[in-house]
């Protein structure tokens, strides 16, 4: 095998916290489309929604700690033509409103934006109670719920500003660190396509969330091994662009997934039931083995736990070995 | 003053309607759905009247309902269909395999009237606050209704609701709790004593009052007085007193016919009390 030589992807700023691109992307829709309206939980600050707050006053709805109340008051926000915008930590988001969320929201085909910050390991120090490992699992299963779990500051950004113009539920998912900002410009946030950020022959990546920045160290250490991979964003995990999926799995024949989240339930799962069905090939999935999480930093959890870039380059190398002649 | 002949005639034959509906698929709610009969009447033909030929999910301009206690569908379908969302003939598809009028109600199978889906309890009165929240924004000035079962109290996510409304003051909302003192499986009081209904809703900061469910008149004058009391800083909660099954005698006085349709007898012994008006179905 030939090393390939790939222009690095570059970072595009400072490092930030994905909620803060949500939160600078609902104050642009505030101004943008009068229809937007804003919920929170007792998560302002959390969730960075202060500044649309601040300059639309009439149109954020504090219910309290009541988060059941909050996406009941949105289904009913809707009928009036308004679209609300809720906004609590991701396991406070599904959860613990599923049947709100499934009966008055997704079965009534209302068109609110579930909004959750604080997803996966990476929130870190407060632990399992607070780190919720199921969420999208739970979201895709909703017939009609949009599941979009942006990777960076940028692209939590863009989604929330496109999301507004999708009619029907939708569940973003986004989360506490800083991390790498990185996409934008001729990165740009597509709903429902997939991004593509390296061709290759070898095997595909396709990566979600805070995953995809380690997804790209991981493709710079194939590249040293002489491993052409394939980079794939996948942020809309539901409607799942397909036919990317197949295109690149049907050139390079080999699959990784890697996401923060449990494998049961989630992208790495909505890919091989697409493979499964239409194209079979190995997957190896880089996720949170059945397993609840614990207090760490960011960074020691995701070690940990094997969502690690050294994980990705394994699975790579264990996916490859599996590929039939 | 309304013609009160009138709406008990139209609550006689919807009260046909709710007994053939569920014996006609041996399944669905009577108790309550008669017991709340007046009520639906008294609030579409003599208070909300709104416009069924032009349903819209926004309802902006005119008075909203939500029916969070879902389970008393036939009611409601008897209601819309009578006042004109859609044809009376559609009620003998309650509950059958590709109808509108699904077990609970829904807002799937673009039933118009229906705004939310709900069945599982709890959650209308949220729905209802949304809905009267946007009404404000609108700067729109007619009203949100809602009706609860008094089991539905028991739901954590009412006194959530309950809460919200006072504290910001959502005044253009008047909900309505069928305070039947029944639940599926026994008196409300032996399920989970509630205490004073009453004491709490005033606690939290609502304008209670309440009225005779089963007396049409008095229904048509509580929902006006009700009305009254909108927009004056506090949402508006009727506790509505009715018998469980009213109109059909063997049905009253127990929790029973909750949940269960009655036999061919039995339907003949129900009908034989109640006088057809408008024509069966």
């Amino acid at each position: 095998m030939e090393k390939t030589i790939t222009m690095a992807i570059e970072k595009v700023s400072e490092d930030k916290d994905t909620r803060s691109g949500f939160g600078a992307g609902l104050h642009e829709l505030g101004k943008k489309n009068k229809n937007v309206v804003a919920l929170c939980a007792d998560l302002t600050g959390s969730l960075k929604m202060d500044a649309f707050k601040k300059e639309f006053p009439d149109r954020f709805f504090q219910v309290g700690i009541a988060e059941a109340n909050m996406i009941g008051i949105a289904a009913g926000l809707t009928i009036g033509g308004k679209i609300p915008f809720t906004g609590t930590f991701a396991n406070f988001s599904t959860g613990r409103v599923y049947d709100q969320i499934r009966q008055s929201v997704a079965y009534s085909d209302k068109n609110v934006k579930i909004c959750a910050s604080h997803a996966g390991l990476t929130l870190g120090e407060d632990g399992a109670t607070h780190q919720i490992l199921e969420d999208i699992g739970m979201m895709k299963m909703l017939p009609g719920m949009a599941v979009v779990n942006p990777c960076d500051y940028n692209q939590t950004k863009d989604a929330t500003i496109a999301i507004a113009d999708i009619h029907g539920p939708v569940y973003l998912r986004f989360g506490r660190p800083k991390v790498p900002n990185f996409t934008g410009g001729q990165y740009p946030f597509v709903f429902g396509k997939a991004l593509k950020f390296f061709d290759g022959t070898d095997v595909t990546i396709f990566a979600t969330g805070h995953l995809v920045w380690k997804a790209l160290e991981a493709k710079k250490i194939l590249d040293e091994k002489g491993i052409s991979a394939e980079i794939i964003n996948i942020h809309t995990i539901k409607p799942l662009d397909v036919e990317a999926v197949i295109a690149s799995v049907r050139k390079t024949k080999s699959v990784v997934t890697a996401e923060e989240h449990q494998m049961n339930g989630g992208l790495g799962d909505s890919i091989a039931q697409v493979l499964a069905q239409h194209f079979p090939a190995p997957i190896e999935m880089v996720a949170v083995n059945d397993s609840f999480g614990e207090s760490g930093t960011p960074e020691q959890l995701l070690k940990k736990y094997g969502l690690d870039t050294p994980n990705i380059v394994q699975a790579a190398e264990k996916v490859i070995s599996r590929k039939g002649n | 003053m309304p013609n009160t002949d009138e709406l008990k005639r139209i609550a006689s034959q919807t009260r046909r309607d709710i007994v053939r509906m569920v014996h006609a698929v041996n399944s669905g709610h009577p108790g309550g759905s008669l017991g709340c009969t007046d009520f639906f009447v008294a609030l579409y033909y003599e208070i909300m009247k709104p416009d069924p030929k032009n349903f819209t999910m926004d309802g902006i301009g005119e008075d909203v309902f939500f029916l969070s206690n879902g389970h008393i569908s036939p009611v409601w379908y008897s209601v819309l269909a009578h006042y004109g969302y859609f044809p009376v003939s559609e009620l003998a598809t309650f509950r059958k395999l590709n109808t509108r009028l699904q077990g609970h109600p829904t807002t799937h199978e673009g039933l118009p009237g229906v705004r939310v889906a709900s069945g599982s309890l709890g959650q209308g009165l949220s729905v209802g606050i949304g809905a009267a929240l946007a009404k404000k924004l609108n700067n729109d000035k007619s009203l949100v209704y809602t009706l609860h079962g008094d089991g539905e109290m028991q739901e954590g996510q009412i006194w959530e609701a309950a809460m919200y409304a006072a504290a910001y003051k959502v005044d253009n909302i008047i909900a309505t709790v069928d305070v039947n003192g029944r639940q599926i499986d026994g008196d409300t009081d032996h399920v989970l004593n509630m205490g004073s209904l009453e004491a709490k809703w005033q606690a939290f900061g609502w304008e209670v009052m309440y009225m005779n469910g089963n007396d049409m008149q008095e229904v048509v004058n509580g929902l006006n007085k009700a009305k009254t009391l909108t927009g004056k800083g506090k949402p508006v909660m009727i506790l509505m007193k009715t018998e469980m099954g009213f109109g059909v005698d063997f049905m009253m006085g127990s929790h029973e016919w909750h949940g269960v349709a009655p036999n061919d007898a039995q339907l003949e012994k129900a009908l034989g009390q109640l006088e057809q008006t408008l024509g069966d179905y």
